[in-house]
């Protein structure tokens, strides 16, 4: 029931928006998260954004699983 | 592309295992991972995670799906709402079949009843009406905040023929509970990243410093979980008890404090009965008394009894505090199957009967030790 998912913030009117969901575009409501400004990534659950995603973290996790590839030597 | 799928990638997948069974062999010990969140049990089952792991590193679920842990009390209190004839009920799709003390479900008063993907469906739909709609507020941290900033758009509204049935839980006294009630052995936690999305990774730090329990906030791609469970390794080796944040992308040590400010602006914290488990201090949350005419409880003179009567042959309540795997119950697969479910782990599609009968039925006449032992075997030929 916490499913939440990636979106991209399409169009933003005060709390509410449009947020692009794997290609499907969506209503959500961005009470709960104002500080966010049209392509941002978020994540959406029930319909709200509750937080956001962040590009250059998913990348550093990406990173450091990668340093773990190159210590086994595969 | 979807950001996540790069959390899938198959070489990266191997190169943690390949880390996890380096960690485990310098454990050399069993270790028991509790995961406290519906969409961990699914994703562990999902992408075959536990036949990845070296046999002494055991994953166990927790009371982590919030359609599991609502009391029968309150699912009668929903039946009876919609019996009445006086209300429309609203709900999220997966309430829909957990059977009540009499077996009977919401799905059986299909005309009653309306599923809702949001909690402000539910009040769109209130706005569509004349009717009283009630909304089943349903779920942990993650969601008490969408239904909490959905009373406040009610109020700014003035809809006055919308209020909710609160069996909101909270996570982390409840970890705590199964901690201090030492039943099942615990030895980490994953922690669930969205739960954590709103409260941040904070509140889990007295627990893990009291129980010596490492906890990691993980996500729900198959990489997230297998790091966590090499964070998990390589603090226990190290006799670390820390809470850490694999989910970085997501979730900060503060959490959200926006929807945490909103959401103890409609709720306030009670005790709560959790279905198969009983009754756990301060892990539930009820409207408070300024948002009393949204409180369907209060406006419908109705009272939730907790401990309604339920199948005495499901084990739900002991798989849920992990004492039990899914496989041990009598029903299991048997009586109790998705398409005609006995109890709420096999209703909910997060549920941990659930989980294992579509994703591993076939050895569901196994324990859980063996069934992670000889799936072990099976990666190492």
């Amino acid at each position: 029931m916490c499913l939440a998912v990636p979106a991209k913030v399409i169009e933003l009117k005060e709390n509410r928006g449009i947020v692009d969901l794997a290609g499907v575009r969506r209503e959500a409501d961005f009470s709960l998260l104002p500080e966010v400004k049209v392509g941002d990534w978020v994540i959406i659950h029930a319909g709200f954004a509750i937080e956001k995603y962040s590009e250059e973290e998913a990348q550093e996790t990406l990173r450091l699983i990668s340093e773990m590839l190159d210590a086994s030597g595969e | 592309m979807l950001p996540e799928s790069r959390f899938r990638s198959e070489k990266l997948a191997k190169a943690l295992v390949s880390r996890i069974e380096a960690l485990a062999i310098r454990l050399k010990r069993k270790i028991n991972i509790m995961e406290v969140c519906g969409t961990h049990t699914m994703a562990i089952a999902r992408y075959g995670i536990r036949s990845l792991l070296p046999k002494n590193i055991h994953l166990i679920s927790g009371p982590g799906c919030p359609v599991c842990v609502t009391d029968e009390g309150y699912i009668d209190t929903a039946l009876e709402l919609a019996k009445s004839g006086k209300v429309k009920i609203t709900t999220f799709g997966d309430m829909m079949r957990v059977p009540g003390s009499d077996g009977d479900s919401l799905s059986d008063y299909s005309d009653r009843v309306k599923v809702v993907y949001s909690p402000q469906d539910a009040l769109s739909f209130a706005k569509e009406t004349n009717e009283p709609v009630v909304f089943l507020a349903v779920g942990f941290e993650t969601t008490a905040p969408t239904v909490a900033a959905t009373v406040l758009l009610a109020r700014k509204q003035n809809i006055q023929n919308f209020s909710i049935l609160s069996a909101h839980k909270l996570i982390p006294p409840a970890m705590e509970a199964l901690l201090s009630a030492g039943k099942a052995k615990i030895d980490a936690f994953i922690c669930p990243g969205h739960v954590s999305t709103i409260i941040g990774s904070k509140p889990y730090e007295p627990l893990a410093a009291k129980y010596k329990t490492p906890c990691v906030v993980t996500g729900f791609e198959p990489l997230d979980i297998l790091q966590a469970i090499s964070m998990i390794l390589s603090q226990t080796l190290s006799n670390r008890s820390d809470v850490e944040i694999q989910y970085r992308r997501v979730v900060n040590p503060d959490g959200n404090p926006k929807a945490l400010e909103v959401m103890y602006s409609v709720f306030e914290v009670e005790n709560a009965s959790w279905r198969g488990i009983g009754e756990i201090p301060k892990t539930g949350l009820r409207v408070k008394d300024e948002f009393k005419e949204y409180d369907a409880e209060r406006k419908f003179s109705i009272k939730v009894h907790p401990k309604g009567k339920s199948d005495k042959r499901c084990i739900c309540g002991l798989i849920m505090q992990g004492l039990r795997p899914p496989p041990n119950c009598k029903l299991f697969g048997k009586e109790c199957t998705p398409t005609k479910p006995v109890g709420p782990c096999m209703v909910s599609s997060e549920g941990s009967c659930a989980a294992f009968y579509k994703y591993s039925r076939d050895d569901h006449s196994l324990t859980h030790r063996k069934y992670v032992r000889r799936n072990s075997t099976k990666t190492r030929q």
